[in-house]
């Protein structure tokens, strides 16, 4: 089975089996970056490009690695060494890429949509690494390959979201696919950065995090936008991390053998406790290390790939 | 000239709706009623006779509200294509918004725009001048100036006053004009980076919302200084429960105030954001059904007198940029009839009520002496066939722009014919 999509724009967008289609496809890619060996030819001839219009390293370095063990050809394109500079609008940039015959665009942009808005706009496929808040799929679907890896069933399992829900595609995309393979989701964190009839995305939501991390089996921590601070989200840093801080007091509240994620970078000591990001309930690594496979999925199934 | 429109389901309203025919010499209504011909034919020269058999004729239409771009904008529409637009949608009195380039702020600015019209003779453009100078919400601009000139009203439109010391100042300064000063209600603080309405799309899209309450807020405090001030207040483009609840009750004790809607937001809401349809975005935002119910209730009761149409071009490429960059609105003028009976299909409005917020409620709302069909009245009119069923298709549009999100609609009642001062401006071409 191939994916039925020209792109991957966002997890919205698709159903629960394609998610666990990518994620299968993904474990066969997981043996592949454990060889000696880590490169496959199945997209040898093929063009990559990582179109990326915010500075990002773990995500276009993950992406290009998965294309690169793949056998693309990876060209990495970023604003500050483009003609954007220059006033060329979004569309135009791609229309040149891919008259440069770019099989697949990973596009990442500060403005929501730009994903979808560039995907009508040409024939190439392209994949969201970021768009504004709206979403980051494949960040949800290494999330979704690392529980699975750590807890097998993601049915009935409690997660709770932490931190600046609003300001975070990564909470987006995560609840779109948790909910879609019927976990139970429930966001945590400030009234100011929860948005607006969030409940609605069918999750529960807690301002106090000692109640919204009792019973859980994962906590995904958030990263602090402290540049935020001074916009009335929050009061200070000191009284952010006092009342939504992960600390190993707190942790015991969840559930024995709860797994801690966060997407990275993390702000060590605001939004979580040194020795909880090393320590053995962390899966913070694992995440980075998954990320290469399922992106490498996400390339194999959008050029016509079968899982 | 003479011009005899026979035989058409005439619709003044408050004078007349019935069958007449309508009685045109030098550029005057001379006669309303029934057979005219014979009195016609008494005149010596040419007589022009439009058959309006089952077709509806009405006042001209009057648009408080477009943007016509020129100065400034000319690669968005000009004064030109703007009121070309205008008589295709029916509308021979549109009153055009200050935020152009320079802004019109000043006496030249306005005799600039005034000559633009004459030039074009396409309709009959009355410009709103600047609140403030340069629309920077600081110093009042010379409204006695812009009043002399030809202004009709004074907005920062595309802007709000924030200030409230400078609104009140200003509503107290027209008082000496007996001049609307009409507000674009938008907390700037509330409505800040966000790009659609804040709600459960907002959330799913991940764009920045504008609440309701920045709508509100506005509305509230606009009311509170024109019961202080006792000055004319008129609010554009309305989107919410709130507004349309806090105009009803400012009318009720008697402030004096008037409020407009646009057909976008009777006949969609944030809904149409989705795919980040960059079509759908406008200022106010598109609301919720909730809001929607409101907004038309509100024309239904009275609360809103006026339907405008915030005609708002922008170039193909504006649009297609990323959804939070892309600039705010659409072209109205060419689609606000059908949208507007579409009220009438739900009834929402009786027939006259719906020609009344296009044409006598309106002008009364600036004092104009337009939109009516009355002995003695300029022969503004728009001939209408209220049961032709089309398709909205933005390539034939008279704007220079195709911003419109109802392009493929099917709608039912079109405009066939405009006549400007008696002269046919617009002809529909089959």
């Amino acid at each position: 089975m191939s994916l039925k999509h020209k792109d991957l724009t966002g997890i919205a967008s698709l159903t629960a089996d394609e998610i666990m289609h990518i994620l299968e496809t993904a474990d066969s890619f997981k043996e592949v970056t454990g060889r000696e060996i880590k490169k496959v030819p199945a997209l040898r001839g093929k063009t990559v490009v990582n179109l990326f219009f915010e500075p990002s390293t773990r995500t276009r370095t993950s992406f290009e690695l998965a294309a690169k063990r793949l056998s693309a050809d990876v060209i990495n394109f970023s604003p500050s060494n483009s003609s954007v500079v220059k006033g060329e609008t979004l569309l135009d940039t791609a229309r040149n890429i891919e008259a440069m015959q770019a099989d697949i665009i990973v596009l990442r942009h500060s403005s929501a949509g730009a994903a979808e808005t560039l995907a009508r706009g040409v024939k190439s496929s392209v994949i969201n690494a970021g768009d504004g808040w709206h979403e980051h799929p494949t960040q949800a679907l290494l999330d979704l390959f690392t529980l699975r890896e750590k807890k097998l069933e993601l049915t009935g399992l409690n997660v709770a979201i932490v931190g600046d829900v609003a300001h975070s595609r990564v909470a987006r995309s995560n609840i779109y696919a948790l909910t879609k393979l019927g976990a139970n989701v429930r966001v945590v964190g400030p009234p100011t950065m929860m948005p607006a009839c969030v409940e609605r995305l069918g999750v529960k939501v807690h301002y106090d995090l000692d109640q919204g991390l009792r019973d859980v089996d994962v906590i995904m921590m958030l990263r602090l936008q402290l540049e935020r601070q001074g916009r009335a989200l929050f009061s200070t840093i000191r009284e952010y991390s006092r009342l939504y801080g992960l600390t190993p007091e707190r942790l015991k509240l969840a559930k024995p053998n709860a797994l801690v994620m966060h997407p990275g970078p993390i702000n060590r000591g605001v939004e979580i406790a040194p020795e909880i990001a090393d320590g053995f309930s962390s899966v913070i690594l694992d995440q980075v290390t998954n990320g290469v496979a399922v992106r490498m999925a996400v390339l194999y199934l959008l050029s016509g790939g079968n899982g | 000239m003479t011009i005899l429109i026979q035989g058409g389901h005439v619709i003044d309203p408050g004078q007349l709706n019935g069958v007449a025919d309508v009685l045109i010499e030098n550029g005057k209504v001379v006669g309303v009623g029934s057979q005219l011909m014979a009195k016609a034919t008494g005149k010596t020269d040419a007589i022009h006779v439009i058959d309006a058999r089952n077709k509806l004729v009405l006042p001209g239409f009057v648009d408080l509200h477009v943007h016509l771009r020129e100065p400034g904008f000319e690669y968005k529409e000009t004064i030109k294509s703007g009121t070309a637009a205008a008589a295709a949608g029916g509308f021979t009195s549109v009153c055009c918004m200050p935020n152009t380039h320079p802004v019109n702020d000043s006496q030249a600015i306005t005799e600039f725009i005034l000559e633009q019209a004459r030039i074009a003779g396409n309709a009959c453009v009355f410009p709103v001048g600047a609140i403030t100078k340069g629309s920077e919400g600081k110093e009042l601009a010379e409204i006695g100036d812009l009043r002399r000139a030809g202004c009709v009203a004074i907005s920062d439109d595309g802007q709000p006053v924030m200030n409230s010391m400078v609104m009140r100042r200003a509503m107290e300064y027209a008082l000496a004009f007996d001049v609307p000063v009409i507000d674009h209600c938008e907390d700037l603080h509330l409505s800040e980076g966000g790009c659609m309405n804040e709600g459960i799309v907002s959330t799913q899209l991940g764009l920045q919302g504008v609440p309701a309450a920045a709508e509100d807020v506005m509305v509230s405090r606009n009311l509170a200084l024109a019961e202080l001030t006792g000055g004319r207040l008129h609010l554009a483009h309305l989107s919410t429960v709130g507004s349309v609840r806090m105009v009803r009750e400012a009318k009720a004790r008697g402030i004096r105030v008037t409020a407009e809607a646009c057909p976008h937001h009777f006949t969609l809401t944030e809904e149409a954001v989705r795919g980040f349809n960059t079509l759908a975005k406008m200022n106010p935002p598109l609301r919720t059904w909730d809001d929607v119910q409101a907004i038309k209730e509100g024309l239904r009761d009275g609360t809103i007198d006026v339907i405008a149409t915030d005609h708002a071009p922008h170039a193909g490429q504006e649009k297609q940029q990323e959804f939070a960059a892309a600039p705010n609105g659409i072209v109205g003028l060419e689609t606000a009839f059908p949208l507007t009976l579409a009220l009438v299909d739900e009834g929402v409005l009786t027939l006259e009520a719906a020609v009344e917020k296009l044409t006598t409620a309106p002008a009364k709302a600036f004092s104009l002496s337009k939109g009516s069909l009355a002995v003695g009245a300029d022969a503004d009119v728009a001939i209408v066939d209220l049961h032709e069923t089309w398709e909205i298709d933005p390539s034939r549009f008279r704007s220079k722009s195709r911003n419109t999100p109802f392009a493929g609609w099917k709608v039912k009642g079109r405009v066939r014919t405009t006549l400007l001062g008696g002269r046919i401006v617009y002809q529909v071409e089959d």
